[in-house]
């Protein structure tokens, strides 16, 4: 078990008046080699869950082990932990500075103490990862196109070999193609490194198609833990939270009221496309 | 002339070195012809870095052409002294809602732009009062906005505009920052102010599931007008759509990859209501 949250909660500006709990008894396991979605509305405590995953934040109350150990130990290391848990923000390219792309993505290896060739290497192998090629190593990252910038970003993240990596809305801002490419790199990373990736987003689509586990917060609350399927089954509390079923739901659902025996788990158009085809035959000619 | 026109519009990014020698110059818009209609609702998609924003601040004069030239409301964006003019006129709502906002509580920060303009103070409560009304906002009106959602601090970024009176308004990826529900609420205010005060909406978004009911859209590649047309005509392309780095709302693909599959489907199809009759006329 990578980690396992037992009984977190978070209360920010704690004995003050303005206190606001934004977890609550949160209990997780987080097993090797997952594919999570994290989804919630606004403010529903996601990323103040995530920032508690590599010590960001330290909880009101409970306990997050990683590989047994509890991080709250004092004789815990918080910085390798850091390193193994890797931690993408919202909009990562901004937190770009060096003058070339290369250098910035060194940033995190030297930081680790690593000697200068297997920094290097480290750096290498993350950019190839992102599938960021050599002509773009010398370029000044703000030269590159949003969706590139982007990449650079995570192959930071990549280059510190982390365990788990966890993303925060990596697809916001890009245009379909680049959100469709970082999604499927993120997957290749998953089956290629067997990375355990937690994915916060706010595209059901997207959660649908890649993810082989959905955990719901609304409220500082785990409300959801379960595959897509099983959740997205409870699309109208979903909805009363802010959220929604991926499009394709909506469509069965549809089809369904109008008597088409189709099967009611249907989330991408893929899996809608035979399901269709199945009921109706080669061209609605049964 | 429509309320936003440009003729051969070209804008280039010049990047200068230390001697101020231009040392690279990128055209981001180019040679690009627009002619609005007043009330329309118009949406701009294209790829990152196809020049969709670098387009959308020539419309309230934040950048001027290169060449070319842009009137907006009949004025010239380059006649400095029309500029308070038209960016009254052309208000324009950014990706990031907590950019956006200034104000203490929500009133004040819609507040914000007529007292800048030196409206008279019970004109400034008036507006307050009715642009909090327009994007559904007024029970929060006593709020701080930092309290809000994403999608309410994207409605009081419009309410804020709204109080400046515009005939248009420009979002540049209102949604893209917002959860399911942020999104929605978003894009329904945007429709009730094109319908109810007849306000011009120009929204570039990512989102191709938030432009099924636009009047007219525009796609943009490598700073050029590529593409235009209603919904249906633009999404009845899928494939050239996907060249562009673009997509089709999921509805339109699974019909378009249905079709593929032999099944007589009309192209273009943009609602579930659509796709779910015509497969019951092939049962």
């Amino acid at each position: 078990m990578s980690i396992t949250i037992r009984d977190l909660s978070f209360t920010y500006s704690k004995d003050s008046v303005f206190a606001i709990t934004a977890l609550n008894h949160i209990n997780l396991e987080i097993p090797d080699g997952q594919f999570i979605g994290l989804i919630g509305h606004t403010g529903s405590g996601k990323s103040t869950l995530i920032q508690h995953l590599n010590g960001l934040l330290r909880g009101t109350s409970g306990e997050i082990l990683f590989h047994n150990k509890n991080i709250y130990d004092k004789d815990f290391n918080m910085k390798n932990l850091r390193s193994k848990v890797g931690l993408v923000f919202q909009y990562p390219e901004h937190q770009l500075f060096e003058a070339d792309v290369f250098t910035d993505v060194c940033f995190g290896p030297k930081n680790l103490g690593l000697s200068a060739e297997q920094i290097k290497q480290r750096a290498k192998a993350a950019l190839d990862l992102v599938g960021i090629d050599e002509s773009y190593y010398q370029q000044s990252p703000f030269s590159l196109s949003g969706g590139q910038k982007r990449r650079v970003a995570i192959a930071g993240v990549l280059a510190m070999e982390p365990e788990v990596l966890v993303l925060d809305e990596p697809t916001a801002g890009l245009d379909p193609r680049g959100r469709d490419e970082i999604l499927a790199e993120i997957s290749r990373l998953h089956q290629k490194k067997h990375m355990t990736i937690i994915l916060v987003s706010h595209s059901m689509e997207d959660i649908a198609k890649y993810v082989e586990r959905i955990i719901v917060m609304n409220k500082g609350e785990k409300v959801y833990d379960d595959t897509p399927k099983e959740v997205f089954k409870n699309y109208q509390e979903l909805e009363k939270m802010g959220l929604a079923a991926p499009q394709m739901s909506y469509i069965v659902r549809a089809l369904r009221e109008k008597g088409f025996p189709i099967d009611s788990n249907v989330t991408t158009v893929s899996e809608a496309k035979t399901e269709i085809i199945k009921v109706l035959g080669n061209g609605g000619k049964p | 002339m429509g309320i936003i026109k440009t003729t051969k519009l070209v804008f280039d990014y010049i990047r200068q070195d230390e001697e101020s020698n231009e040392v690279e110059i990128k055209r981001a818009v180019d040679q690009v012809d627009l002619d609005i209609e007043e009330g329309s609702f118009i949406a701009i998609l294209g790829h990152n870095g196809s020049g969709k924003s670098t387009l959308a601040k020539h419309m309230n004069a934040i950048l001027l052409p290169t060449e070319g030239g842009v009137w907006v409301c009949g004025e010239d964006t380059k006649d400095e002294t029309k500029l308070w003019d038209i960016r009254q006129n052309a208000g324009m709502v950014f990706q990031n809602p907590d950019n956006q906002i200034i104000g203490n509580i929500v009133e004040e920060d819609v507040g914000f732009g007529p007292e800048n303009i030196g409206v008279e103070t019970s004109e400034i409560w008036r507006r307050v009062s009715s642009s909090l009304e327009a994007v559904g906002m007024t029970a929060y009106r006593m709020h701080s906005p930092n309290k809000l959602s994403g999608g309410q601090k994207q409605r009081v970024a419009i309410a804020g505009i709204m109080a400046m009176k515009p005939r248009c308004i420009i979002m540049d990826e209102p949604t893209a920052m917002l959860d399911p529900n942020g999104r929605k609420e978003v894009i329904k205010t945007i429709h009730e102010l094109n319908k109810t005060e007849n306000i011009t909406i120009i929204l570039i978004t990512h989102y191709m599931e938030e432009v099924i009911d636009a009047d007219k859209i525009f796609v943009m590649d490598n700073g050029k007008v590529v593409m235009e047309g209603t919904p249906k005509e633009i999404f009845s392309r899928t494939h050239e759509l996907k060249e562009l780095r673009l997509d089709v709302p999921q509805v339109t693909e699974l019909a378009y990859e249905l079709k593929q599959a032999g099944f007589d489907l009309s192209d273009g199809i943009l609602t579930i209501g659509e796709l779910v009759e015509e497969l019951c006329q092939l049962r």
